[in-house]
């Protein structure tokens, strides 16, 4: 059996999961699956995603930005990350050797795929610790609801 | 408790944490060596900066502050910690290191000995 199948059992992300199995062999089961937009390898910045049952999650790994100089969007579905990280590294002189330069530098935008009801008229953006938070509440009508079975006599 | 520590553990069950190699710069002038290192969702008291003979371990566990019951859709940060490992040369005086976290990003100094840093040689005539 495809083990994403078992892995997300949330109806709510079928497409999502029916993507990332086409990915997934594609390239090869890699024990986790990766977005159709991020199969480059290193991509800035590294994108985490979760669903809750009240919101969806995103991470973005984005360490050392200016939050003030961060672009988030949401279009039809896909929530774009945007912004430029500054190089910090000198240029090597005589008296100034450059022996590793392998942080992220320049401009960098990330587009991720949003699950199904997700509501992007209401997204929360927070930066902490260098990671970028988004959450993007679900649509009331894709929430998970219990129901309640009734006994007839 | 983060998500990421779930995936670790479906991921291989039993085994050792996984762990991330944080890219880093590494840039030396006369006065000593600066790493900087990007340990994004690392908060300071987390952080741990070890000195053992000449090796120096940057260890950090990731917090997210993510919930519990939260589904991961996807991710490529697979792992719930950092950690790398620098060996160090004999001029450096790691009783003077610098660290300073800000934004998930360290900036680490590691000052030169006093009698290791580059004097000039006078030449004296004969």
């Amino acid at each position: 059996m495809y083990p994403s199948l078992l892995r997300f059992p949330s109806e709510l992300l079928g497409d999502v999961d029916e993507l990332q199995r086409q990915v997934e062999q594609l390239f090869g089961p890699r024990g986790w699956p990766s977005s159709i937009r991020a199969v480059g390898r290193g991509a800035f910045p590294a994108i985490n995603m979760g669903t809750t049952a009240e919101s969806v999650d995103i991470y973005a790994f984005a360490p050392g930005i200016d939050p003030k100089k961060l672009e988030v969007s949401v279009d039809k579905g896909l929530l774009t990350i945007a912004g430029e990280r500054q190089n910090n590294v000198p240029q090597e002189s005589n008296q100034l050797s450059v022996y590793a330069r392998e942080r992220f530098a320049g401009s960098f935008k990330r587009v991720v795929n949003l699950p199904e009801g997700a509501d992007p008229v209401r997204v929360d953006a927070v930066y902490r610790n260098g990671v970028l938070h988004i959450a993007i509440p679900k649509q009331e009508s894709s929430k998970l609801r219990r129901i309640e079975v009734k006994e007839v006599n | 408790m983060d998500t990421k520590q779930d995936v670790v553990k479906r991921e291989a069950p039993g085994a050792e944490v996984a762990a991330l190699i944080p890219p880093v710069d590494v840039i030396e002038d006369e006065a000593g060596i600066t790493v900087t290192v990007d340990l994004p969702g690392v908060v300071k008291e987390n952080l741990t900066i070890r000195v053992d003979g000449d090796k120096l371990t940057i260890e950090a566990p990731i917090s997210l502050g993510a919930s519990h019951d939260m589904e991961p859709v996807y991710a490529e940060i697979r792992a719930a910690q950092y950690k790398r490992s620098f060996t160090l040369s004999r001029e450096l005086d790691t009783a003077k290191i610098d660290a300073a976290l800000k934004e998930g990003v360290l900036n680490l100094y590691v000052p030169k000995a006093e009698q290791a840093k580059p004097h000039r040689i006078e030449v004296k005539v004969g």
